[in-house]
């Protein structure tokens, strides 16, 4: 049974208000909750450890898979391994997301291990959601790791926000890219607090005509710390690009580190990396259009993060 | 009607950009024109209280608002155009006129304000202000966040400066509208003549001081030659 908090926390991760249209697999505090299969998606079980794979036939094309984790038990810790079987010529949307309520004094924690394996010719939309909240001294933990392997002529594009509530988070992300494949990740982080967020990508470019395109936007305000690094190995004639972009307040410290390797001659990698407060003009243009000095900086930030 | 009164600016290398400047401005449309470095331009900021006068006092139909803030004048009814407009990563055209109105918009009279100033709004309204803008379609989109405004009182700091393909003649046109279709007074900093030619009233100042101030009429022709010296290739080009 999914509780009124499950409820909502469903509803900030996974935007669902209702049972989701096509496959689904919903964990709720440590156990399966409900599940649907479709003609062309499968979800089972694991026998050797906690999680779920999901196996996409190939050519399955505009179909959905929601699997959203709530836990609203406080001092639950949990490691989840999920693998993702995309079948060739797919093209279909993963939606994860995972909520934590906890109002108890002991930490609660998520690490949701994802492997996604991308068919030839397959695009893979997958997006992902992290949300805490919950007055409780305990701690609200998530340690996503994610693997992507895209096969020749894949396209992946993840979308990964954690906005609010995550106390502490280290993000792991690694790819390894066949010919002709892309990847496309838009990640955006806020910690205000103390809290801490480290996020980590790795992409391996093996293949000709291989390319990836990471964007990090990010927001850290009071005490918080974060930092990004992204590391991109260009062993084929490929082009990689990674960006982190971040907005700095209070008393909060920031820090990027790139790390490019190239391999081929033909390879061509970008790093840029800002890191800076919000400029003094831009909160006095909006100023001037009437609102407050906070108000400004609101906007500012949430158009940032949007 | 916007008072000055022995309005003063030093800055903070003690030089004094303005000196004891007092205007009374209850016109349609003002000029304010006179060579570079002349305190145009902080005059402009002392109106939107952007920077505060050393002395002296601003009154707005009566209201003292000499100590208000940046916020406060703005809800007091003025409005500023930017010389160089401000980008933002992540804000959309949509969103910068959403605020200016402050109210929400429906979209078509969002787009409504974009193409007054020639912009297609189809193209437009969901683009970021962020660098992929040029200087002539930022500028353009910073006058019509002043026309989204409305205010009272509005005050454009070299709007022709940057207006790339965007024909001279429509800004010109955007003033005439807006006296036509409001009720409020535009301020306008510029050294254009085409501009001084739709004044009611030019104010001209060099070296902080106000040297003219009077009907288009009698001051513009003591300007010529002086308010155009040495841009008129500039001038040439706009046109």
């Amino acid at each position: 049974m999914i509780d009124e908090i499950g409820k909502s926390l469903l509803k900030e991760v996974a935007e669902l208000d209702a049972l989701p249209v096509g496959a689904y697999n919903i964990r709720v505090n440590g156990e399966s909750s409900v599940r649907n299969t479709t003609a062309n998606i499968d979800i089972v079980s694991k026998e050797d450890k906690t999680g779920i794979d999901i196996i996409i036939k190939p050519g399955t094309k505009n179909e959905s898979v929601h699997i959203p984790v709530v836990l609203s038990q406080a001092g639950l810790k949990e490691t989840v391994y999920n693998d993702f079987y995309v079948g060739d010529d797919c093209d279909v949307t993963i939606v994860a997301g995972c909520g934590i309520h906890n109002c108890g004094g002991g930490d609660s924690s998520h690490d949701g291990i994802h492997r996604f394996f991308v068919g030839k010719n397959a695009k893979l939309r997958y997006v992902e959601k992290h949300y805490g909240e919950g007055d409780g001294r305990g701690k609200r933990v998530m340690n996503p790791t994610t693997e992507v392997h895209l096969s020749e002529g894949a396209y992946v594009r993840m979308e990964a926000t954690q906005i609010s509530g995550i106390d502490d988070t280290v993000r792991k992300t690694v790819a390894t890219l066949a010919a002709n494949a892309t990847l496309e990740v838009q990640e955006k982080v806020l910690t205000d607090g103390v809290q801490h967020a480290v996020s980590e990508f790795n992409a391996d470019l093996n293949g000709a005509g291989s390319s990836c395109n990471i964007v990090s936007r990010t927001v850290a305000k009071d005490e918080s710390v974060q930092h990004f690094s992204s590391t991109l190995n260009g062993n084929a004639p490929c082009s990689g690009h990674t960006e982190c972009d971040s907005i700095i307040m209070g008393a909060a410290r920031v820090s990027a580190s790139p790390n490019l390797t190239a391999a081929d001659v033909d390879a061509s990698l970008i790093h840029e990396a800002a890191i800076g407060k919000i400029a003094g003009e831009q909160l006095l243009k909006l100023m001037t259009l009437g609102l407050t000095e906070a108000e400004a900086e609101e906007r500012i930030v949430s158009g940032f993060l949007k | 009607m916007l008072e000055l009164k022995n309005i003063s600016f030093q800055a903070e290398d003690e030089k004094e950009i303005l000196k004891d400047v007092s205007l009374a401005i209850d016109d349609r449309i003002v000029v304010i024109t006179g060579p570079n470095g002349g305190g145009k331009s902080t005059l402009a900021k002392v109106i939107a209280g952007i920077v505060m006068p050393t002395e002296g006092q601003i009154i707005l139909d009566g209201e003292d608002i000499t100590g208000y803030s940046v916020t406060e004048r703005a809800k007091a009814g003025i409005s500023l155009a930017f010389q160089q407009p401000v980008r933002f990563k992540g804000l959309t055209v949509r969103d910068l006129i959403t605020i200016a109105a402050g109210r929400e918009l429906t979209v078509s009279e969002a787009c409504s304000y974009l193409s007054e100033v020639g912009l297609c709004a189809k193209d437009y309204i969901d683009r970021e202000l962020n660098a992929s803008l040029s200087g002539g379609e930022i500028k353009r989109i910073e006058i019509a966040t002043i026309l989204a405004r409305g205010a009272k009182f509005s005050v454009f700091d070299e709007p022709e400066a940057g207006i790339d393909l965007w024909s001279f003649r429509s800004l010109i046109h955007v003033f005439e509208k807006m006296q036509r279709e409001h009720s409020g007074t535009i301020l306008i900093i510029s050294r254009q003549e085409r501009i001084l030619d739709i004044a009611d009233k030019i104010i001209y100042i060099k070296d902080g001081v106000v040297e003219r101030y009077g009907p288009k009429d009698e001051i513009l022709p003591t300007l010529i030659g002086t308010a155009r010296a040495g841009c008129d290739i500039l001038m040439d080009k706009l046109d």
